[in-house]
């Protein structure tokens, strides 16, 4: 009888000892999850960030000026365009 | 001697009576007080007891929800939100020196005299400077001054600038539509921020999540119609014209004849949607959907779509426009230019008041209100926009003689420049009038049948010749394509009489053949040497309209010497 008390007291310690090292586990891992969340969430303002630089470089009118000031780029006049029908016939 | 120990009978040895309930009431009125206490602590104080509990490891946090972006219908991004912070302050709580004030105004880049005044206004709470970059507040939070600190806030960015600022709108305080599509579209582009509990440990980080209190709402994408591409061709072409034309003002709206959706919406002026400190009310209303301008003559070919639904007259009919003037009452119409007979084609061609007068007293009110009414003059638009307007259209039953020649000839009816181009979707569409919108489009949409195919044909080969020689607009020729349309040259009416300023138009529709784009133009008060719309407006109508023609890719449909066909495939032959 005593033997079988023993065992049950041991396995409760050893129960109860499981619960707070799974319970910090859980916590360290939550930890985790949230600095990861947060890093999600800075990379997505970043990724707004990024999208709008782009669209700023990539804006029409910048593309224009540069294409016209420092390529010395011009729209050919229609004598100089020449189409193609690529049309199945 | 030795004396034994007095033993007195009856007497139990231990404490005294007297003693004994004096400890055990003490004791007694001890665990009274305890328990007391303890229903104290239970019940009465248990709130606020409860709530520094939970304030020592439990915290309510916002899950940030950002408002939704705005794209082109190629996912170009319009409008995006990104977080910036605002300073603000308590200013009877602030404790700074001198110094560490001139420094927080230089980093605020604000006037130190101006700062100081805000900190003594003696509200509870100020803002000291909102929408800043985060790397900014994160200088101003290493100056370390008690009583100022920063809040998470976000901030819309318009990447296009002037280009597109009346369509977009922009948005107020904590990001909520002011206007335009901001406006509009609020309950779809806006998010609610969520909260929840969690529970955090001394450090300050979160262990453990105990309950959502209110999911977090994210602000959805808006996809509109436009063409980011031909939306900057459209705005710097007629910002071009009305500049060289020395106008007040301009409008020009871009369909796809096909779905009605609206590809290009500009006005000028315009102003900046990042920058608006000095902004008029004036220059952020969208002219081309909330203000109605007469039309003037681009209405013509209307009236004459009545004439030949009505079977009255063909396109080859003569009418007698000579000698130029129709008197009509105590009124008289005049023609810009001397013509004789004309056609209902040359009508058309020539733009010619008298003749389209004369056409349209010999029709019934009635079918011409049917008409013009079925093209969608007098209903709003109907894009989805905030405030656009309907335009005026008169019940036929209340038309004078003189009022229905007028307005066989665009006065006296008013529209907005969406609805002349919506209108014109009937000559493209053969005869069928598109809803349009702002909004990208699914699928193929569907239109309202006004005018017969042939009659919506008849009137678009007039359109065409009105591009052609002797026609008003050879100057909306596009190289390498058919394009068809009308101008218009009206009179502005102010204060109830006509002035000699004018609203000078051109709408039109390209590739003749298989009509894909359609421009409306208007340019308000050309004070240059010209003002008719076949100089005026036409010049930008075809620069606009041949650089989108040719940035779509569109075939050519007007052959010219530069096509070249390939080679037939006699020679390569694949194996079978």
């Amino acid at each position: 009888m005593t033997r079988l008390n023993l065992f049950l007291l041991a396995l409760a310690v050893v129960c109860a000892l499981s619960l707070v090292t799974s319970r910090h586990q859980a916590r360290k891992l939550f930890v985790e999850l949230e600095h990861e969340q947060g890093q999600a969430r800075g990379y997505d303002v970043e990724y707004g960030q990024l999208q709008l630089e782009q669209s700023t470089w990539a804006a029409p009118g910048r593309i224009e000026k540069i294409a016209r000031e420092q390529l010395r780029m011009q729209l050919p006049g229609p004598g100089r365009i020449q189409v193609i029908d690529g049309r199945p016939r | 001697m030795r004396r034994e120990p007095s033993r007195r009978p009856g007497v139990q040895p231990g404490l005294p009576r007297l003693r004994a309930a004096l400890v055990f009431g003490g004791l007694l009125v001890l665990l009274a007080l305890l328990l007391a206490r303890s229903i104290y602590l239970q019940s009465i104080d248990r709130a606020f007891l409860q709530e520094q509990g939970s304030s020592r490891y439990s915290r309510d946090l916002e899950i940030p929800a950002h408002r939704g972006r705005i794209l082109d219908r190629f996912g170009e991004p319009l409008a995006i939100s990104t977080p910036v912070k605002a300073i603000w302050a308590w200013p009877d709580k602030v404790e700074a020196s001198p110094q560490e004030l001139k420094a927080l105004a230089a980093t605020l880049e604000l006037d130190p005299a101006a700062l100081t005044t805000k900190l003594h206004q003696g509200d509870d709470f100020v803002y000291l400077r909102k929408a800043i970059a985060p790397e900014v507040a994160a200088q101003i939070a290493a100056l370390n001054i008690k009583g100022i600190h920063d809040d998470d806030e976000y901030r819309r960015y318009y990447p296009s600038g002037e280009v597109l600022s009346h369509v977009l709108g922009f948005t107020g305080d904590r990001d909520v539509g002011l206007e335009g599509i901001e406006l509009a579209q609020q309950g779809w582009l806006g998010g609610a921020p969520g909260s929840r509990r969690v529970i955090i440990n001394r450090r300050g980080e979160v262990v453990e999540d105990v309950a959502s209190i209110r999911a977090p709402q994210e602000g959805r994408d808006l996809a509109l119609a436009i063409d980011s591409r031909l939306q900057y061709i459209a705005f710097r072409e007629l910002k071009a014209a009305v500049e060289a034309n020395k106008a007040k003002g301009g409008g020009l709206v871009m369909l796809d004849t096909r779905t009605g959706e609206i590809l290009a919406l500009a006005n000028w002026p315009s102003y900046n949607p990042n920058n608006r400190t000095r902004v008029t009310r004036e220059r952020v209303r969208n002219r081309a959907l909330t203000d109605s301008f007469e039309p003037g003559s681009t209405l013509k070919p209307f009236t004459i779509a009545t004439a030949l639904e009505s079977g009255r007259l063909r396109p080859n009919s003569v009418i007698e426009t000579a000698p130029g003037t129709l008197t009509i009452g105590n009124a008289t119409i005049h023609d810009a230019h001397r013509e004789g007979a004309l056609t209902v084609e040359q009508v058309i061609q020539k733009s010619s008041n008298v003749g389209a007068a004369k056409i349209a007293l010999s029709l019934p009110p009635q079918a011409m209100w049917a008409t013009f009414s079925g093209a969608g003059f007098g209903t709003p638009p109907r894009t989805g926009f905030p405030g656009e307007v309907s335009g005026r259209l008169r019940p036929a039953k209340s038309w004078r003689p003189i009022e229905q020649a007028t307005m066989a000839y665009g006065h006296g009816i008013s529209v907005n420049l969406v609805q002349l181009a919506r209108a014109y979707t009937v000559f493209a569409n053969d005869g069928e009038l598109k809803p349009v919108t702002l909004f990208k489009a699914a699928g193929p949409v569907a239109g309202r049948p006004v005018l017969k195919p042939e009659t919506a044909r008849a009137v678009r080969h007039m359109l065409e010749m009105v591009v052609g020689p002797g026609g008003t607009a050879p100057k909306a020729q596009v190289i390498g394509y058919r394009v068809a349309g009308k101008t218009g040259t009206a009179h502005k009416l102010e204060g109830g009489s006509y002035v000699n300023r004018y609203v000078s138009s051109f709408v039109g529709f390209a590739p003749a053949s298989s009509p894909r784009l359609l421009i409306a133009v208007m340019i308000d008060e050309p004070s240059g040497a010209q003002y008719y719309g076949g100089s005026v407006a036409a010049p930008c109508f075809s620069s606009v309209m041949g650089s989108a023609l040719r940035l779509l890719g569109v075939p050519p449909d007007a052959p010219n010497a530069n096509v070249i066909v390939p080679p037939d495939e006699g020679e390569v032959r694949e194996e079978t």
